[in-house]
C-alpha cells in the first residue's frame, strides 16, 4: 500500500510519503493534533488534497486527476465517536454497507463475526440502548460485513472507559488473527499498539518521523517511544513447550526462550510479548542462585543516559534487541560498555495476546 | 350557489390550496434547506435574509409586488403568456406561486435547522459504507431529518391555510376560484352574518391549534426517544 500526499489547512501543513505492508495492523502512533485523522481521512477519501497518491494492493484510489470518492472505495472505516444511524435497528446498522457492495460476507461469514465480537444478544435492540463500547462493536462488525479491503479505525476506544477498551482490544486482537483484513489503525496509547500492531508509523506535527516493524521501532533508543516510564521491547514468540508441573508455558524466539505462566495457549501458536525496560536487570557473570525465572545471555549494543539517574541500555539475545532500564551507578559501577558479553536477568514477561 | 356551497366551496379551495403549496414548497424548500444548511459560500446570508423575508413583510406589500409581476405587464404574466396560458392573476396557480413565497420561510427554516443538526459524521459514516450521496440523502440525511420534515409541513400548511393579504391582492375574492376561508370570514363579517363568520373563524382556529399540538408532542416524544 502506498501512500503520498501533501496537504495544508491554516496552521497545518503535511507531508507524508510512505510504503506500508498490505497485510496485519499497520499502526499510527503520535501525540493528539499531530494528524494522524488526517492520514486516515486523506485515505478514506474524505479529505481532498492535492498532489496526492494512494494504491490499496493493485487499485489506485487516487493519484493525479483520478479520485475515487469515498463511496467507491472498498474500505472499512470504524470512527472515534459512536456511529450508529438511530433511525435504523442493529440489524439494519449491520446490512447497511453490506447491502450496497456486490460481494458482502456470506452468512456463515457474517456469524462469525456476530459471535467473534460477541453481538448476537445485541441484534434486537436499539442503537441508543447500546453502550459505547457495544455501539464500537457493532461498527466494527458493519465494517467487515462489506468485506473491504483496508480496514480503517480511526482510535475506536477513545470514548471508553478503561474496562471497555481492554474488552474491545481482546475483540480487535481476535479480528487480527482470524479475520485476515489488513488494517490501519490511529492509536495514541503504547499498550493499544503493543498488543495489535505489527508494523508502526510514528507521526509528529504531521510528518511521519519513523516508521518499521514494532518490534524494531519499540527497541530503538532515538525515537520518542524510549522515553517514556512503560518503555520496552514487543517480542514474537512461538510456544515450545509446557511445563504442566508448575503451570509454566515455553516460548521461543529467535535468541533465547522464555517461561511464562500461561496455560492458555498451544504448542505452535505465535504468542506476542512485551518486556518493559524496567523489568530487566543485567549481570556480567552467570547468575547464580536466583528466584529469576529467564535468564538470557545478551550482548551489549547500545547505552543512553536517560537522566543523572538512569540509563537506558540496548542489549542483543541473538537477534532481538531487548531494552534494560538500569541506575547510572550501576552501570557505571560494571563499567558496561558496548560489545559486552552480560546476563539480561528478566522479571516479568506480559503475554499481549 | 347558496351561502353554504359557498362556504364548502372555500373550504375546499382553502384545503386544496394550502396542500399543493406545502408539496411544491417541500420538493422545492428541500433543496434550498440543503443547501443553506451545508454551504460556506459567502452570499448564503444573502439568500437567508431573502428566505426570511415574507416573515416580516406586510403580505399586502409582497401581495402587491406580486400582482405586478403576475399580471400581463410583468414579467411572470410575460412568461406565462409566451408559455400558451394566461397570467396567472386571478387563478389557483397564481395563489399557489403567491402562497409558495410567502409560506416560504415557515419549510425552509426547520427543515435547514434539521439538516444543520444532523453534522457531517452520519454523511461520512454512510459514504464508507459505499451510499453514493444521493443514497445517503434519502436514506440517512432525510430520514434523521424526519421530525423537520414534520415540522416544515405542517407549519407550511397551517401558516397557508390562514392566509389573507396575500391572497386578496393577487387573487381577488372571487367565489369558488379564488375566495379562500380567511377571505369568506372578513366578508361574513362585513355582511354583519356573525353566526357564519363563528363557524368559519372556530373552525380554522381549532384546526390550526390541533395541527400544532400534534407536531410539538409528536417532536417531543421523538426526542425522549433519542435522548
Amino acid at each position: 500500500m502506498d501512500v503520498r500526499f501533501t496537504l495544508s489547512r491554516t496552521g497545518f501543513a503535511m507531508n507524508v510519503d510512505l510504503q506500508l505492508p498490505d497485510k496485519g495492523v499497520t499502526a499510527l502512533f503520535g501525540p493528539s493534533g499531530c494528524g494522524k485523522t488526517t492520514f486516515l481521512r486523506v485515505v478514506a477519501g474524505l479529505e481532498r488534497c492535492l498532489d496526492s497518491e494512494i494504491r490499496v494492493g493493485d487499485e489506485i484510489w487516487q493519484s493525479g486527476a483520478i479520485w475515487r470518492p469515498p463511496h467507491q472505495r472498498p474500505l472499512g472505516y470504524v470512527f472515534q465517536q459512536p456511529t450508529l444511524f438511530t433511525h435504523l435497528s442493529v440489524r439494519q446498522n449491520l446490512q447497511y454497507g453490506a447491502r450496497r457492495v456486490r460481494h458482502p460476507l456470506s452468512g456463515d461469514e457474517q456469524a462469525k463475526v456476530l459471535a467473534l465480537l460477541g453481538l448476537e444478544p445485541l441484534l434486537d435492540r436499539a442503537p441508543t440502548g447500546l453502550s459505547g463500547g457495544e455501539q464500537q462493536r457493532v461498527a466494527i462488525a458493519r465494517a467487515l460485513f462489506t468485506r473491504p479491503r483496508l480496514l480503517l479505525l480511526d482510535e475506536p476506544l477513545a470514548a471508553l472507559d478503561d474496562a471497555r477498551k481492554h474488552d474491545i482490544l481482546g475483540y480487535l486482537a481476535r479480528v487480527r488473527t482470524d479475520m485476515n483484513v489488513p488494517m490501519l489503525f490511529v492509536s495514541h496509547s503504547r499498550d493499544e499498539v503493543a498488543r495489535l500492531a505489527d508494523y508502526l508509523v510514528l507521526m509528529d506535527q504531521g510528518h511521519i518521523t519513523a516508521h518499521g516493524p514494532v518490534t524494531e521501532l519499540f527497541s530503538r533508543l532515538d525515537l520518542a517511544l524510549a522515553r517514556e516510564p512503560d518503555t520496552g521491547v514487543v517480542l514474537e514468540t512461538q510456544v515450545t513447550g509446557h511445563d504442566p508441573a508448575y503451570g509454566l508455558t515455553q516460548l521461543a524466539f529467535p535468541g533465547g526462550t522464555l517461561l511464562v505462566p500461561d496455560g492458555r495457549h498451544q504448542d505452535g501458536q505465535s504468542v506476542r510479548v512485551q518486556i518493559q525496560a524496567r523489568d530487566v536487570s543485567l549481570s556480567l557473570d552467570p547468575p547464580g542462585r536466583t528466584s529469576i525465572l529467564n535468564i538470557l545471555p545478551v550482548t551489549i549494543d547500545t547505552l543512553q543516559a536517560e537522566s543523572p539517574a538512569q540509563v537506558l541500555v540496548r542489549l542483543r539475545a541473538g537477534d532481538t534487541p531487548l531494552l534494560a532500564r538500569l541506575s547510572r551507578r550501576s552501570a557505571d559501577a560494571l563499567n558496561l560498555e558496548p560489545g559486552q558479553a552480560a546476563f539480561a536477568q528478566v522479571k516479568a514477561v506480559a503475554v499481549l495476546a | 350557489m347558496t351561502p353554504a356551497d359557498q362556504d364548502l366551496a372555500a373550504l375546499w379551495l382553502t384545503l386544496k390550496l394550502a396542500g399543493v403549496t406545502t408539496l411544491v414548497l417541500l420538493i422545492l424548500g428541500t433543496p434550498l434547506a440543503w443547501w443553506l444548511a451545508r454551504s460556506t459560500a459567502r452570499w448564503k446570508v444573502m439568500v437567508d435574509a431573502l428566505v426570511a423575508l415574507p416573515l416580516v413583510l406586510p403580505p399586502t406589500v409582497l401581495g402587491f409586488y406580486l400582482l405586478v409581476a403576475m399580471g400581463p405587464e410583468g414579467p411572470l404574466g410575460q412568461l406565462f403568456t409566451a408559455l400558451g396560458g394566461a397570467p396567472p392573476v386571478f387563478s389557483f396557480i397564481g395563489l399557489v406561486i403567491g402562497s409558495v413565497i410567502y409560506s416560504l420561510p415557515f419549510v425552509v427554516q426547520p427543515l435547514r435547522d434539521a439538516f444543520a443538526a444532523i453534522g457531517t459524521l452520519p454523511l461520512e459514516v454512510a459514504a464508507t459504507l459505499r451510499a453514493s450521496p444521493l443514497d445517503w440523502f434519502f436514506t440517512v440525511a432525510v430520514p434523521m431529518a424526519r421530525s423537520g420534515f414534520l415540522t416544515a409541513a405542517v407549519l407550511g400548511f397551517a401558516h397557508t391555510l390562514g392566509e389573507f393579504g396575500v391572497v386578496l391582492m393577487i387573487g381577488g375574492n372571487i367565489p369558488g376560484q379564488t375566495q379562500v376561508l380567511s377571505i369568506a370570514i372578513y366578508e361574513h363579517v362585513e355582511a354583519l352574518d356573525y353566526g357564519r363568520a363563528h363557524l368559519l373563524a372556530g373552525g380554522l382556529l381549532a384546526a390550526s391549534f390541533l395541527m400544532l399540538l400534534a407536531v410539538y408532542g409528536f417532536n417531543r416524544r421523538f426526542s425522549t426517544v433519542r435522548a
